[in-house]
């Protein structure tokens, strides 16, 4: 197991290779010249050159490129002109709140996708066949900033259930010290209540914007899954030979739906994370989405490349956790086989 | 399973209450500032410092100087650009042959971190802002601030500065945020060999004596500022503390308001201050109009056929400036057309004779040879789309009208910059403001013949440019009055840009928010603010 592992995180070297080689050369493509914004509203043309040169812009591509190499090398992903932090700063304290914003929404739109789609799939053309579709459109076809700003405006402004809409905490309340970067794990880690519960009632709505949206692809996706499971020979053989019917429909046939449903939720999860910009921007939560974001506006060259690339080493990870978990969940697809 | 959820919520619900209550007592002394964009360093004379961050300089850190206030006719305190009063600096002498001036400094004013200001802070930071480069040098130099030389500690409590000339803007330009003065010993203690001025360190860490310190900054998310009791340069603010989230979305900051979870707002669409500032409820809009700032279309003097005048006549002929100051700028500003009496010299910046004239426009064509109309592409900004884009189409509509066929072209933010420094749009739509109030200033920048990024028109005209030189240096008010007239009135008959709207800035805040004051920088300054 650990030496398939290393093998899978040996393989992915060449791509990272091939991410760090694409990003730089298409941040160097972008239009518009980092000098000539940041030399501010004074700059004049002496100004973008000095600019320039202290940027290290003015070298030719190739020894850019060395630079940023041999800079990556030991670490040192650059500054983000915009921020005027380091990238991997940024990306540190930024990360953990991308992360736990989507994966409370996730976590919540698994609790309600899977049971929704195998109910569908058990009854279908009943009512609740209809509800699961009908949840599914429109879940998958409002906008996540109109169901966000929908939200914000019904709970928040209207009814006042929801707190204000200020990211991650109540500007009362101080973070707690960084562990994890998780709030919700740091302040039960120092035990403070208070903030525990401050910063899950901040999470409720961005994390419930997040689950409408995915729980289309994830509901259709267990019930499809399901259909096709339950009209197979062996679960008939099974419904045959007199097992109980939760336990052909949670120990057979969910167990053998769960696969492309997993496929489905690693996508998911991957997607979200880089396109949470929307809800970042209306729940004002620092999030690495809207970092990127910003940065592309800027053409800020170090914070994209370092954007690409950590979301390239999560696409790594994420994608061999989910051929371990097939593993777990299906002894035919171990991957040292 | 309902009783379940039922504990569930009361529990959660009881785990506010402390919360709640310990709030309040904090609420009166706290200020609660959202804003769309925060500061991105805590150095103004870092490369690539944001507007937001002047704001820091200007709350942690003092100046020498700082600028008296008035109240406006709407009842709007604003700076008053005409009295300089001691900030840091107990008393100020200038010499008799008006070429140098000498500071004495501020008995037992002390940085934040206890150590006394001497005049070699001053100095150090003076000779910092020259040498950081880029904007703080050059703000510098526009006060005629350009050699270290020029500044000279005397002794520890004592600061001289020599004039290169007689320039009216070299002492106001030394209470502006750029002028900034910082703890030297603390900066040193983090300086390297590659960076001796400390950029690295200052750009997360402040080393000032302002009147509030930095508690807490997270780029991109928000900025805590606490006061620093010690503070000798100023009546003690009232605010204790102030948090400043950045919070992009500007609908929700109205509803924030609306709600009285915020104090206070800036950076909102013209539309949402209109409509605030009609509605009943807890919200007040304070409105000053943007001194010497105005949203023009410009067009590129260098691009045929806007080398000749009268097409430029006929376009300002043309424009639909009521729709504009409506449907764009939803009225909030000072109209800079339709002018009924001729330009004085005395204010700035002045309305435009022109108003909307469909005849007189065609004739002017008729007269250039132009009847048969032309193509070109109008510029403008994304990060301004707000007001520039209705803007836009409404100069598209207007000038079809005189068969010229518009391309409307949107540039993105970042882009802009460049894209004005490449001298090479026809037409533009840009707005244009200049710290330093004065119209020689503004002209200096956007219609001398030194052609500037701002002179977004390349217009170079010989008599402008010595009208412009001689009324900076001139000390005589009634030559200065005509010599700006004798600009003004040529740029306006010449016309290469079409002053449109002077801007207003607006900033939104609870009824119960008291001592809002507007200044140049544009950046809230919380140590007049008091919350009742």
């Amino acid at each position: 197991m650990l030496a398939t592992i290393l093998k899978r995180l040996l393989g992915a070297i060449p791509n990272l290779i091939g991410v760090i080689v694409v990003t730089f050369l298409l941040t160097r493509a972008l239009p518009g010249d980092p000098a000539a914004f940041f030399a501010g509203p004074a700059g004049t043309a002496e100004a973008v050159e000095e600019i320039r040169v202290k940027l290290g812009l003015n070298k030719s591509l190739p020894e850019q490129f060395l630079l940023y190499v041999r800079d990556l090398s030991r670490g040192d992903w650059g500054n983000s002109l915009a921020t005027g932090q380091s990238v991997l700063t940024e990306l540190t304290t930024r990360l953990p709140a991308s992360l736990e914003l989507t994966l409370c929404g996730l976590v919540l739109a698994v609790v309600i996708a899977i049971p929704l789609g195998i109910l569908a799939a058990t009854r279908p053309g009943s009512w609740i066949d209809h509800l699961c579709r009908g949840i599914a459109t429109a879940g998958v076809s409002l906008p996540t900033f109109f169901t966000g700003l929908l939200l914000a405006y019904i709970f928040y402004f209207l009814l006042g259930w929801a707190p204000s809409p200020l990211g991650r905490l109540d500007p009362y309340l101080s973070s707690p010290p960084t562990v994890t970067g998780f709030y919700l794990i740091d302040s039960l880690l120092v035990g403070d209540l208070d903030v525990f519960v401050g910063a899950a009632k901040q999470l409720i709505l961005p994390a419930v914007t997040l689950a409408l949206f995915v729980l289309a692809p994830l509901a259709r996706m267990t019930r499809a899954a399901m259909l096709g499971v339950l009209s197979a020979d062996f679960i008939r053989t099974a419904r045959a030979a007199g097992l109980a019917p939760t336990t052909v429909l949670f120990t057979y046939a969910f167990r053998n739906a769960l696969l492309p449903v997993m496929t489905t939720l690693g996508m998911v999860f991957s997607f979200l994370l880089g396109s949470n910009v929307l809800v970042e921007k209306v729940f004002a939560w620092p999030g690495i989405g809207s970092f990127a974001i910003e940065a592309l506006v800027a053409s800020d060259y170090a914070p994209v490349q370092g954007f690409v690339l950590t979301m390239a080493l999560l696409y790594v990870f994420l994608n061999l956790a989910i051929d371990i978990a097939y593993g777990l969940v299906d002894p035919r697809m171990r991957i040292d086989q | 399973m309902k009783s379940r959820t039922l504990l569930c919520a009361t529990s959660i619900l009881l785990a506010c209450v402390p919360a709640l209550s310990h709030a309040q007592d904090k609420k009166a002394e706290t200020l609660i500032v959202a804003n769309e964009t925060g500061p991105n360093m805590l150095d103004i004379h870092g490369v690539g410092a944001n507007r937001p961050s002047y704001g820091v300089a200007w709350l942690a850190y003092d100046r020498l100087m700082t600028y008296g206030r008035k109240k406006l006719a709407n009842g709007v305190m604003s700076y008053d650009f005409a009295k300089l009063e001691p900030e840091l600096a107990e008393s100020w002498q200038v010499a008799k042959d008006g070429m140098s001036v000498t500071f004495k400094l501020r008995k037992g004013a002390k940085f934040h971190d206890g150590t006394p200001v001497t005049a070699k802070d001053v100095k150090w930071s003076y000779d910092r802002a020259l040498a950081m480069g880029g904007f703080p040098a050059f703000q510098m130099k526009a006060g005629s601030l350009e050699k270290p030389e020029q500044f000279e500690a005397i002794d520890d409590s004592t600061f001289k500065v020599t004039f290169l000339r007689k320039d009216k803007m070299t002492m106001p330009d030394m209470a502006v945020p750029v002028a900034s003065i910082y703890n030297s010993a603390l900066a040193l203690k983090n300086a390297t060999k590659e960076d001796p001025w400390a950029a690295t360190w200052l750009k997360n860490n402040t080393a000032g004596g302002g009147a509030y310190k930095v508690a807490s900054y997270k780029p991109g998310q928000e900025i805590v500022y606490e006061r620093f009791d010690d503070w000798k340069s100023g009546p003690l603010p009232k605010i204790k503390r102030v948090i400043q989230r950045e919070v992009p979305s500007a609908g929700n900051r109205r509803a924030l308001l609306a709600k009285g979870d915020i104090d206070m707002t800036y950076e909102m669409p013209p539309k949402d201050f209109a409509e605030m500032s009609q509605e009943k409820g807890n919200v007040k809009v304070a409105s000053v109009p943007a001194e010497n700032s105005m949203i023009y279309v410009g067009m590129n003097v260098t691009k045929p056929p806007f080398d000749n005048a009268k097409v430029r006549q006929a376009v300002a002929y043309v424009l639909p400036y009521d729709k504009m100051m409506q449907n764009a700028a939803y009225g909030r500003g000072m109209p800079l057309f339709g002018a009924k009496k001729p330009v004085t010299g005395n204010d700035w910046p002045t309305a435009t004779p022109y108003v909307t004239d469909l005849a007189k426009a065609k004739a002017l064509m008729k007269e250039a040879g132009m009847e048969a109309g032309f193509e070109t592409t109008l510029s403008f900004d994304l990060g301004q789309g707000t007001v520039s884009e209705p803007m836009a189409i409404l100069a598209q509509e207007a000038l079809a009208q005189l068969n010229i066929k518009v391309a409307i072209n949107k540039v993105p933010g970042a882009n802009w910059r460049a894209a004005l420094l490449k001298k090479d749009m026809p037409m533009t739509i840009n707005r244009f403001g200049g710290w330093l109030n004065y119209p020689e200033y503004f002209f200096l920048w956007t219609y001398h013949g030194q052609n500037a990024v701002f002179n977004t028109m390349s217009y170079q005209n010989p008599a402008v440019d010595k009208l412009v030189d001689a009324a900076r240096f001139e000390g005589d008010k009634k030559k200065y009055a005509q010599d700006v007239k004798g600009f003004i009135d040529i740029a306006y008959k010449e016309v290469p840009r079409i002053p449109v709207v002077q801007p207003m800035v607006d900033v939104a805040m609870q009824k119960n928010v008291q001592g809002y004051t507007y200044w140049f920088h544009l950046q809230p300054d919380y140590r007049q603010i008091s919350k009742q």
